[in-house]
């Protein structure tokens, strides 16, 4: 009698296997940063935002360096993934979270999810490639903040720097960043995608080379922690 | 993924759920010894009541941040602090000053312990705490990095009703910012003995919620107002955290 009342179950798991309800929280941990609209995506294994070590695609660096996720979500679409766009429906403040449902395909079997950081040239927050757990139950991941290797980190607010290849920071959410900087590098020595140095930023609001505030803009990893409940 | 497991969750519940099922058995017997025991009824000796023992190992993995007396807590399900949420005064005054009494004192605690004095950078201490409270299913720690403004690490709202004894469950932990005072650096503001400046302060000049801490600039690295060093820099992980269950 144990060993039905066993095998029973196992089947009622095996039979979940395909298309998933899923509940995301996703809590920008920073003190000082914020995220550009968030994408988020269940997808096969033939697909990835972004490898370690390998340029960004242009549809990434138009998210990395303006947070324009429109490039990524037709990609997505276009190749069968689940997509939920801009969930927290803008910007995600320092220790903000926003909480939202996917359903996932049959197959769409991995969770990513990329979204600029705020005030960086090109830093993003990312999830690369996590296997969704067959399992009910409640998980957790700390996400990193990454930088898509695109652009020098020259640390100035440039309105309009949003556009690729266009060199600056485009907005400063909070208020708290300088002007007139000199500029940090113009220099991108690794020019794939890697993990953020963190920003360097200065203790001179109207000049020294970095608009931003050394005391507010940096951060440590993780800078986001991510929750999901798989149902 | 933060693979040094910072504040790692673990999800068994539908495991211990599946192995309950099977633990909890046939409610029918059918080994046909249709006997009948007439039980006597005998009072029932009242039940020593249980006791929960824990020892809490903390390593301090910093280069020269000083750790704040390791404040330890066992509580029912609950948080002592909450990422974009504001600090509790008892969090402030131990986060900025690195007096944990009032964070011991708090109305959810039932039982606390706390390590005799400052925890040096590469060096270990212990902590036991005790209860009989079968409602103290939870526990939390806290301690300041004290050559800072407001940072503290440690971990809050963990689960321990599922460890068994001699059992144990280990964490590396980030550093939380309380948001309760500006991280100027400057002198007079730091308690720790790079600065020997006040510590709490009623004041809050800050963002006023709890988040993850940006770190510490220092005047080697752009901030000339400073008082900390180089040396006084850090990275996550910044607390190493062992609880075993002993009782």
């Amino acid at each position: 009698m144990k060993t039905k009342l066993f095998a029973s179950i196992a089947l009622m798991a095996a039979t979940s296997v395909s298309a998933q309800d899923i509940e995301i929280s996703v809590t920008n941990l920073t003190q000082g940063t914020y995220f550009t609209p968030i994408v988020a995506t269940a997808h096969s294994s033939e697909l990835a935002l972004y490898a370690l070590g390998q340029a960004a695609s242009p549809e990434l660096q138009a998210m990395a360096e303006g947070g324009d996720i429109s490039g990524l979500v037709s990609v997505l679409t276009g190749a069968d993934a689940d997509v939920s766009e801009n969930p927290a429906g803008g910007l995600l403040g320092p220790s903000a979270s926003t909480t939202f449902e996917m359903m996932n395909a049959d197959g769409n079997d991995y969770l990513s999810m990329a979204a600029m950081i705020l005030p960086t040239n090109d830093g993003f927050v990312g999830l690369n490639s996590w296997m969704i757990p067959e399992e009910a139950g409640t998980y957790t991941i700390y996400l990193r903040a990454y930088d898509a290797g695109t652009e020098a980190n020259n640390e100035l607010v440039v309105e309009g720097s949003g556009a690729p290849g266009v060199l600056g920071i485009p907005a400063a959410p909070g208020g708290m960043a300088g002007m007139n900087g000199t500029g940090v590098t113009d220099q991108e020595d690794n020019q794939t995608v890697h993990v953020h140095r963190g920003n360097l930023g200065d203790d001179d609001a109207t000049g020294g080379i970095s608009d931003i505030n050394n005391t507010v803009h940096r951060w440590l990893n993780p800078v986001a922690k991510v929750t999901v409940i798989v149902k | 993924m933060y693979p040094t497991n910072l504040l790692q969750t673990s999800t068994k519940v539908v495991l211990a759920s599946v192995l309950m099922l099977t633990l909890s058995g046939c409610p029918f017997d059918d080994d046909d010894d249709n006997d009948t025991v007439e039980v006597p009824v005998m009072p029932m000796p009242e039940p020593e009541p249980m006791e929960y023992s824990y020892m809490i190992e903390v390593v301090n993995l910093t280069n020269a941040q000083p750790m704040s007396p390791i404040a330890v807590t066992l509580h029912a399900d609950a948080t002592l602090w909450t990422i974009g949420e504001p600090a509790s005064s008892a969090l402030e005054i131990l986060a900025e000053g690195g007096d944990n009494t009032d964070f011991l004192a708090q109305e959810p605690i039932i039982a606390s312990g706390s390590s005799e004095g400052v925890l040096m950078p590469g060096n270990m201490t212990s902590v036991e705490v005790s209860t009989t409270d079968e409602m103290a299913t939870h526990f939390s720690v806290a301690t300041m990095l004290v050559n800072t403004n407001d940072a503290f690490s440690g971990l809050t709202g963990v689960d321990l009703s599922s460890m068994d004894v001699d059992s144990s469950m280990s964490w590396t932990l980030g550093t939380y910012d309380a948001g309760t005072e500006a991280n100027t650096e400057t002198a007079g503001t730091i308690p720790g003995p790079a600065d020997g400046g006040t510590g709490y302060s009623d004041v809050r000049d800050d963002v006023d919620f709890v988040a993850m801490h940006p770190g510490v600039v220092s005047m080697n690295d752009g901030l000339t107002s400073s008082v900390l060093t180089q040396a006084h820099r850090f990275d996550n992980p910044t607390l190493k955290l062992t609880i075993t269950r002993t009782k």
